[in-house]
């Protein structure tokens, strides 16, 4: 079987307009909704209490957030999970109250609804614990990125590529803060290292293009740079694809069957990889381009070497 | 021609089946076990096996089988039905010596755990558990350490007759916490005798000379190192106590470990019922020996409100009792404390150390047929909320727990007496397992029941499964025989992740599985950069295996590239990432590595052997 057994030769450099609207456009609706709607952040790094229960038969949502509220908590979250035999309930910070104490209070609550609740898990977190993941997850971000800046700044030849891989690399994660944000779907630690993974994957894919630029540009140095990028990415693009729609099967896999403890992980990879490969087919060389890439910014030639180039 | 060196096949082949050794113990699957240690921490033998083993055949559980590992008697059971009936009867009929804990038991040949291979121990959130993050007091610990330079002062000069007015504690000037000690002289006080006498009791402080308000003043301020030294070593000293503690209650693989600078991360797996443990773990007790002020009238100075110089006021019963403020020993000298019933209802047993064993010899010879007191001293934290604001603040609770007359001289062996058999046995606990030498608290507090547990882990390994196999299905599919070569890469990297982890005695967490989920996603890549190329290569009309070795060479620097930056992200969340996070972080990084391997030698490998020689290859089934 084979999907590109006929070489592919989709302009992607004359239609760059195009995706740059989509990407702009894209990019602007998630920093918009991440300062308009903010992030369901959950209580790994708001601090509190996140209690997940399972009822023997279904339950009203309603009757059991006034009888949590009657319980004397304030402002209760109550989502039911999948079938409504299973709830998970946030509350803010109890006071120094311990685990064991919040236990007995909650399961006063179920046990007047449902005699046979059993509470799964309780995680009761600090608000200076959840300030300290907040800062830790920021932290992580920010080296992973400036290690991968460094990465590619050295790795590749010239700053045209670099900036390209750049913006590829920061597109991804921004996208899927962009869909957390507008889903309002809980934003856990789980899903901070999705984040993460994503960046490190995301530019996979225009490595491999950059790649064969480069090959390409060393093969005929006489090439138009618009043909070449075509090239390069059309003849990558079934092991893009490929490698993306294996990849995509395994995490549907874990978003489907792996239970709701990896539903934001998983769901912050499928669209972290979605948007990686759009941005390394649609982007990244395109950016290169309109920031004048030739041949002779890829290969160690007599021609002089511009002053503007990174080693 | 297509070649591959005989030394790389059998490379190849070594590592394989390395890893494949290493990686058995995990496919077994695990049983509900019991652990079963004995109370005085002395080694399980065939003789104590031989009793639990009684109790449970006595009892009609069924038990599938049972072991002596590293000192603890393991007893795997059918179901957990089983498991917990078990565990009854041992507490019923055997409580007195052995503790027994619940856990899991895997379900390998005994051969293997012989050899040491042992499969990944679960995490929390597969198996359910108590987890626990403690933050420790660190500047509490220099307050005492201030405290008992403070009193050590006191003595010297008393000691040395030389009149003073005041002790008292500030913060020195670099830094954020009382740090220093001031020594408030009289008005024409021999200064220079008094630092004297100071710095020959304390040879490693500095002390200056200053002035205050009233008169000539001597300042001891701690240099940062020894407060550093002072916190780090109140950190070590809260983790072994804790570990004792943890130790005592019997839990089936506990983890205690330092986290950060100031935190003590506690994981029980097993754990349920929390309050009673945290209860245990967290309490700042100790007990002090005190001799009664018999001189003063306790009821005088009770209605005074004031105790007279040198004695403390306390409440026994509602009694008011006078206690010297000199100590005799503290429970810090303790070296062992049992518990036991004997005539005059539960005592202590205790042994004091030398120092602690020479005072108390000192203190009763001289105060035969006076009275003693021990006192039993409690830290605890309490939050309020005082006007919307929440303020926490330390409470210490003294009380009497025995005031007795010396019937004759004691010395580092004697008993306490006067407590319920509960107190007895926690009080034993606590003194026998070590103070902690700083108050601490937990600041996150995380419980996974076991049915969560068990869940997790069928939904984790179910969807690993599944995916797996929708990816050879689609693999095999579209690249024929060589998609067959990827799928068994695949296996062999899942197999050798899998041996370095078990090697590694890695945690295997839920983001740990869906890690290694995500790495057979990823491992994939490389396998299909290399096919890519090869049906490249074949369109551009290049002889089959001439396709091969392009393939392979052509692929190789974008294999490397492209998992650098996976690498990257993998090790930045390794080093800063904790817990499960880490946990992914580490099958990630690991991952990236074995694949790398795999798809490169493992792959090449298959390949060759299918493809090498000299024969002539017509087509590649490549799909």
């Amino acid at each position: 079987m084979e999907f590109f057994r006929k070489a592919t030769n989709f302009p992607f450099m004359s239609t760059r307009k195009l995706w740059y609207g989509l990407s702009v456009a894209l990019m602007g609706i998630s920093i918009g909704s991440f300062f308009v709607r903010g992030l369901n952040l959950a209580v790994d790094f708001t601090g509190g209490v996140q209690v997940q229960v399972a009822f023997t038969s279904a339950v009203n949502v309603d009757a059991l957030r006034s009888g949590l509220e009657g319980a004397g908590f304030r402002e209760p979250q109550v989502q039911m999970l999948g079938s409504s035999r299973e709830a998970a309930i946030r509350l803010p910070p109890q006071n120094g109250q311990t685990g064991d104490v919040i236990r007995a209070r909650v399961e006063g609550v179920l046990h007047a609804i449902d005699p046979k609740a059993e509470v799964t898990s309780l995680d009761v977190v600090g608000s200076q614990v959840g300030d300290e993941l907040k800062s830790g997850a920021i932290k992580a971000l920010a080296a992973t990125l400036g290690l991968i800046f460094i990465y590619i700044a050295l790795r590749f030849h010239t700053w045209r590529l670099s900036l390209g891989a750049i913006l590829a690399v920061l597109h991804d994660p921004i996208l899927v803060l962009g869909a957390f944000s507008l889903w309002h779907t809980s934003f856990d630690l789980p899903v901070v290292s999705a984040m993460l993974a994503v960046i490190g994957y995301s530019l996979n894919d225009t490595v491999v293009v950059f790649d064969r630029i480069r090959e390409r540009f060393e093969g005929s140095r006489r090439l138009e740079p618009v043909a070449v990028l075509d090239q390069s990415i059309n003849q990558t693009l079934s092991r893009t694809i490929m490698t993306k729609v294996v990849t995509l099967i395994v995490v549907v896999a874990l978003y489907a069957l792996g239970g709701l403890a990896l539903k934001g992980f998983s769901e912050a990879l499928i669209i972290g990889i979605l948007a990686g490969t759009y941005s390394s087919i649609y982007i990244s060389s395109a950016i290169a381009l309109d920031c004048g890439l030739k041949a002779e910014h890829l290969l160690p030639t007599a021609v002089k070497r511009p002053v503007d180039d990174l080693p | 021609m297509l070649e591959f060196p005989r030394w790389k096949y059998l490379l190849v082949g070594l590592v394989l089946l390395l890893a494949l050794v290493f990686a058995l113990p995990n496919f077994f699957g695990t049983d509900p076990a019991l652990q079963v240690v004995r109370k005085n921490r002395l080694p399980m033998d065939d003789f104590a096996r031989t009793a639990v083993e009684q109790v449970l055949t006595g009892h009609a559980d069924a038990f599938r089988g049972s072991y002596i590992d590293d000192g603890k008697l393991i007893v795997r059971f059918a179901s957990v039905a089983d498991q917990l009936k078990a565990r009854d009867s041992v507490n019923e009929n055997l409580a007195a010596d052995y503790v027994s804990a619940l856990t899991t038991a895997s379900r390998a040949p005994a051969v293997l755990r012989r050899f040491g291979l042992r499969p990944m121990p679960l995490g929390l959130d597969l198996r359910g558990g108590l987890y626990l993050l403690y933050q420790v007091d660190v500047n509490g610990a220099v307050a005492q350490l201030l405290d008992s330079y403070d009193q050590g002062f006191r003595r010297t000069l008393a000691a040395a007759n030389l009149p003073f007015t005041d002790i008292n504690a500030y913060t020195g000037s670099k830094s954020s916490i009382p740090n220093a000690l001031r020594v408030i002289l009289p008005p024409g006080a021999d200064i220079g005798a008094v630092r004297d006498a100071l710095r020959k009791a304390n040879p490693d402080l500095s002390f200056s000379i200053g002035s205050g308000e009233t008169g000539p003043t001597i300042e001891m301020e701690m240099s940062p190192t020894q407060v550093k030294v002072r916190q780090d070593y109140a950190l070590q000293k809260n983790i072994t106590t804790l570990r004792n503690r943890v130790n005592e209650l019997g839990v089936s693989e506990p983890i205690v470990a330092q986290q950060g600078i100031d935190r003590i991360n506690v994981q029980l797996p097993g754990v349920q019922n929390s309050a009673e443990v945290k209860d245990i773990l967290g309490k700042v007790a100790t007990l002090e020996f005190r001799l009664e002020d018999s001189q003063h009238s306790a009821i005088e100075a009770k209605q005074l409100g004031r105790a007279p110089l040198g004695s403390k006021l306390y409440d026994m019963d509602g009694r008011p009792v006078l206690l010297k403020r000199e100590l005799i020993a503290t429970g810090d000298q303790l070296t062992n404390a049992t518990s036991s019933a004997g005539n005059e209802g539960p005592e202590v047993n205790v042994t004091l150390n030398g120092q602690g064993g020479d005072s108390m010899l000192r203190a009763t010879r001289l105060n035969v047929k006076k009275r003693m007191a021990v006192v039993y001293i409690e830290k605890s934290r309490e939050t309020r909320m005082v006007g919307g604001q929440k303020t926490t603040h330390d409470v210490t609770t003294e009380k009497i727990i025995s005031l007795a007359t010396i019937q004759s001289v004691l010395s580092n062996q004697f008993r306490i007496t006067g407590l319920t058999a509960v107190e007895a046995r926690e009080l034993a606990l606590l003194m026998r397992s070590g103070s902690l030498s700083a108050p601490i608290f937990a600041v996150e507090e995380r419980t996974i029941g076991p049915s969560l547990g068990a869940e997790n882990i069928r939904m984790g390994v179910r969807a690993l499964l599944i995916g797996m196999l929708a990816v050879f299905a689609f693999m095999a599919l579209y690249y024929q025989r060589f998609g067959w070569v990827a799928n068994l890469v695949l296996l062999a990297n899942v197999v050798l992740l899998t041996a370095l982890l078990s090697m590694m005695r890695a945690t295997l967490s839920l983001p740990g599985i869906a890690g290694i989920i995500l790495t057979v996603g990823i491992a994939v890549d490389a396998n299909v950069l290399i096919y890519e190329r090869i049906r490249e290569e074949l369109r551009n009309g290049v002889s089959p295996q001439a396709a091969i070795r392009a393939g392979f060479e052509k692929a190789f620097s974008a294999i490397l590239d492209s998992n650098v930056t996976a690498f990257i992200a993998g090790l930045v969340l390794w080093v800063i990432g904790r817990g499960a996070i880490r946990g992914f972080a580490v099958v990630l990084t690991l991952g990236i590595a074995t694949s790398m391997f795999t798809a490169l030698m493992g792959s090449r490998a298959l390949i060759t052997l299918m493809y090498g020689g000299r024969r002539k290859i017509e087509r590649l089934s490549i799909g």
